[in-house]
């Protein structure tokens, strides 16, 4: 196999960079060869899985990932002549302002200044950067802690070259703010002066970092770090992949199959070529079941810009087959999960004997509650650009995973990994979307098929929600028992949805543990007598990840159905959930059957109810909780825990004669550890809020005859400023310390919106909402 | 070919006169500030402005836009209100991914030059031809009442 080259992926010219891009490869060779590894021991020299290596045999978080994590400075920071610092960011942006955060630790640790930073986005390769799925909300999770460690073994090298310089001990200098003073005489150098000569010495071995205190914090924790893109984004220079521009560079889109797992029967395309502009149609091979990453085959029209080649698509002719899921029909597959949902299944946790007190209890009360499909309609469609020189294939795309990319793109064009070049540009909008990489293996083989030319295939709206992976949808049925105090004494919850498992093995009917951990088994209520059952539900498409995945289901249920117990019980619906999750105490998530605990330790992470008291007392008391209000409006509270962040939510509607909703204020109380970017963290919280609204009120993807209805904005309708909250207000609660864990922040915001809206509807009208989206459920005849 | 007004200077535009203003400015003139979002003028991501007046490109044929001042979000900062739209972007830390703010921007500057104290109902009014999926929405409107000196009623 070939070796692997050093790509040299920052822009400053390599004169000028002293703490050198070297691959961690060719740091090893030179580092054996100098015999400087065994002289400083480096821990860190060994490859990503020989690193990290916990005593116990389990791997949690960052530990667990592909290809681990790195903390090597030398591949994260480089520093040039005149003290411009850049750091890599690895991980991919889309919104949550990583480039903006992860860097920034850096920076902190490092003592740089922000205004002579610059940020360099990694391509994929995990072996020299880490993991770079960019999802699951862990970027800073798992990143914190080796970014810090980049950032205080590049600040020792370069203050450790300076006492050389000195010749001065090196506890008589100290890094600050881009220069590294002498304590005793006040001489300074900077960084600039300094990198060459740091970039020479070793580096410093992890136990010897010295990490700064949180009292010493510049950026981390001050929320007062502006958007690293900002200025790019507001004056149109940013790129996204839809923006990739490269010579001679052709455009094309796609025909897919309208059904999924159909394909091409027969096309003609005559006139699709006579479209001017049009250069080339050629054929993409389907892939049989399941359906992986891989793309879904089709015609692809090529020409001389977007527009033409849209044209072309339209002027094309195809006889498509339907394949086994043509007559997928969402209304009848509503149906079918719900005969599901009315007979035992697999039980999936079982706590006391659920029967029984359900046979003894004064008072039952069951409920349905139904969640669509959704498609994650980020902004920008995906969009990939590929060219293919000389066997060497570089690719620029909008993706979360750029390593998973360079992996099916080199599979399908049967070249080496290391062929594969991926640039990550900037994304406009992920969600779990761009974790998939079938529209780069397209962009990869259209160019392949016009001779590795550099062609950018780019998706509609309507290709977007068409061939989305979907998110699930699902039938959530409970029952449950209370005493004659009003008591919870049983709890029955069956949980019916196709599994995003079945898009890599088509005959999984039962959710995975990850998607049963999602809040389903993992509900920490004090409830003596719980079962949990998950019977089958067969997939008709590609089921994926959606921001929050099977939380959303999950806590719309759950957290609308605590709601009607509480108005059964005659209980205030705060007083009752607090009851029901009992007093403040730290759960193993094994002992409520969560074997995957978001991939954490679970010494690390338990379930921690004192927190999740914390934020539903912290939001009921921000948001005035049990305040008076006009008629026809009302307060609706619901909590959740997800990616090991504690999140509740007090929402006030009002809603009109008509029946017209509007919703005047959301109050969000987050408990996410320590805070690294507040501010990132509510910006990210307010745009869950939006999202959550607009998949409760709007969000609905349908099939009819295996198809997607959906078309575009007009009829999958998307939250917009008129109908969105006027005012979201995001309480962060401190941590108790800030060694402590940190919680993720893109997705745990969303789950519990919808319930809290439709209990807030509840309490505005009377009118209980059982099925996602409330559309027009409100309006009167 | 076909000449083109755009951020105050003439663009040759070699395309068939039916294609819309997006791809021209896109593909051909490499100005891809104005997005791609829907191709239907649902979205807003494309606006431009036409003769100072908020257009969605993605449905304005090239033919239509013959003749007139085009505006696109990388010479609106030429424009005063323009530049205080994009300030104020920024420091009140309005993007998320970014990739809708273009057009918002271009939305909340024609409105502003047009209506200097906008009401909320003119926000939303003026605003909601421009989906952002983040969900900025909330650090737009106060953006724009940052702009239009409107003071935040603070709770």
């Amino acid at each position: 196999m070939k070796k692997p080259l050093d790509r040299p992926e920052l822009t400053a010219d390599d004169d000028s960079l002293f703490i050198a891009n070297i691959s961690r490869r060719a740091f090893l060779k030179d580092m054996a060869l100098t015999g400087l590894v065994l002289a400083a021991g480096f821990p860190n020299l060994a490859w990503p899985d020989e690193a990290a290596q916990p005593a116990q045999p389990e791997k949690y978080g960052a530990d667990a990932m592909p290809h681990g994590w790195v903390d090597n400075p030398l591949v994260f920071v480089a520093i040039a002549k005149d003290g411009t610092v850049t750091i890599i960011c690895h991980r991919s942006e889309m919104g949550q302002g990583i480039r903006t955060s992860l860097p920034m630790v850096v920076a902190d640790e490092l003592e740089a200044d922000w205004t002579r930073v610059r940020v360099e986005q990694a391509p994929g390769d995990e072996v020299r950067y880490g993991n770079q799925d960019t999802d699951g909300s862990r970027s800073m999770r798992h990143f914190f802690m080796p970014m810090r460690r980049v950032g205080a073994a590049a600040r020792a090298m370069l203050e450790a070259a300076a006492a050389a310089q000195w010749r001065v001990p090196v506890q008589d200098v100290r890094a600050e703010r881009h220069q590294v003073v002498h304590t005793a005489t006040g001489r300074t150098l900077g960084y600039g002066q300094l990198a060459k000569a740091a970039a020479k010495l070793p580096v410093p071995a992890r136990e010897t970092l010295r990490l700064k205190k949180p009292a010493e914090f510049r950026y981390i924790s001050k929320g007062k770090t502006g958007i690293y893109d900002g200025q790019d984004i507001v004056t149109g220079r940013a790129q996204y992949g839809f923006d990739t521009h490269l010579k001679d560079m052709l455009y094309a889109v796609v025909a897919r199959p309208p059904v999924f797992g159909g394909k091409v029967l027969s096309y003609n395309a005559k006139e699709a070529l006579k479209v001017p502009g049009v250069v080339k149609v050629v054929e993409l091979p389907s892939s049989p079941a399941p359906a992986d990453f891989n793309p879904l085959g089709g015609i692809a029209v090529i020409a001389r810009n977007t527009w033409a080649a849209i044209q072309g698509r339209k002027a094309l002719k195809i006889d498509w087959s339907k394949g086994p899921h043509g007559s997928y029909d969402s209304v009848a597959y509503k149906g079918e999960l719900e005969a599901a949902a009315r007979k035992p299944g697999k039980v999936v946790r079982n706590d006391g004997d659920v029967d029984a007190a359900l046979k003894d209890a004064d008072t039952r009360v069951e409920a349905e509650y139904y969640a669509p499909h959704l498609a994650h309609a980020t902004m920008e469609p995906p969009a990939a650009t590929a060219r293919i020189v000389k066997g060497n294939c570089e690719i620029w795309a909008c993706t979360q995973a750029p390593q998973l990319c360079r992996e099916r793109v080199a599979k399908w064009l049967n070249l080496s990994v290391d062929n594969v070049t991926v640039h990550v540009t900037l994304l406009g909008g992920g969600f779990g979307r761009k974790s998939m990489p079938d529209y780069v293996i397209e962009a990869a083989l259209i160019s392949q098929a016009m001779n590795g030319k550099p062609v950018k295939l780019v998706w509609t709206r309507e290709d977007d929600l068409h061939h989305a992976y979907f998110h699930t949808v699902s039938v959530e049925r409970l029952e449950a028992g209370l005493d004659d105090d009003g008591n919870a004494v049983a709890w029955l919850h069956r949980t019916v949805a196709p599994s995003i498992s079945s898009t890599f093995a088509p005959d999984t009917k039962h959710q995975m543990p990850v998607e049963l951990g999602m809040g389903v088994i993992n509900v920490p209520f004090a409830i003596p007598n719980l079962r949990v059952e998950n019977p089958e539900a067969e997939a008709h498409t590609r089921i994926g990840w959606f921001r929050s995945v099977s939380n959303i289901p999950h806590a719309f249920a759950i957290q609308s159905f605590v709601a009607e117990l509480a108005a059964a019980a005659e209980r205030d619906h705060k007083d009752f959930l607090l009851d029901l999750i009992g007093p403040a105490r730290r759960i193993d998530p094994r002992t409520l059957g969560d074997t995957w605990n978001q991939g954490e330790s679970p010494e690390a992470y338990p379930v921690d109810t004192g927190r999740l008291r914390r934020v539903i007392e912290t939001v009921a008391r921000e948001a005035g909780w049990g305040r008076a209000l006009p008629k026809g409006s009302g307060l609706g509270l619901a909590s959740h825990y997800s990616f090991v962040t504690y999140v509740a939510v007090v929402a006030e509607v009002a809603v009109n004669e008509d029946g017209e909703l509007s919703i005047p204020r959301i109050d969000v109380a987050v408990d996410c550890g320590p805070q690294v970017n507040p501010e990132r963290i509510r910006s990210q919280i307010e745009g869950a809020c939006i999202m959550g609204v607009s998949l409760a009120t709007l969000g609905e993807i349908s099939f009819k005859d295996g198809a997607v209805v959906q078309e575009n904005f007009h009829d999958y309708q998307l939250t917009r400023m008129d109908n969105a909250p006027r005012e979201v207000r995001v309480h962060l609660l401190p941590a108790a310390e800030f060694d402590a864990p940190l919680g993720g922040v893109g997705e745990p915001g969303v789950p519990p919106i919808a319930p809290a809206l439709c209990n807030a509807i509840f309490a505005a009208t009377g009118q209980r909402i059982r099925q996602l989206p409330i559309r027009d459920q409100l309006r009167k005849a | 070919m076909t000449t083109l007004n755009i951020n105050g200077k003439p663009h040759k535009v070699d395309l068939p006169e039916d294609t819309p203003l997006l791809w021209a400015l896109r593909d051909q003139l490499g100005l891809t500030g104005t997005k791609f979002g829907c191709g239907m003028a649902m979205c807003g991501a494309c606006t431009v402005h036409l003769d100072g007046k908020p257009t969605f490109a993605c449905v304005v044929p090239i033919s239509a836009a013959v003749g007139k001042q085009i505006v696109t979000i990388e010479g609106i900062g030429q424009d005063a209100t323009g530049k205080k739209v994009q300030e104020a972007w920024v420091t009140l830390g309005v993007p998320q991914c970014g990739y809708c703010q273009p057009g918002q921007i271009m939305a909340a500057t024609a409105l502003l030059k047009q209506n200097p104290k906008p009401s909320d109902a003119d926000i939303d009014k003026a605003m909601s031809g421009n989906i952002c999926r983040c969900g900025t929405y909330c650090r737009i409107r106060a953006a724009i009442k940052q702009v239009a000196g409107i003071a935040e009623v603070q709770p």
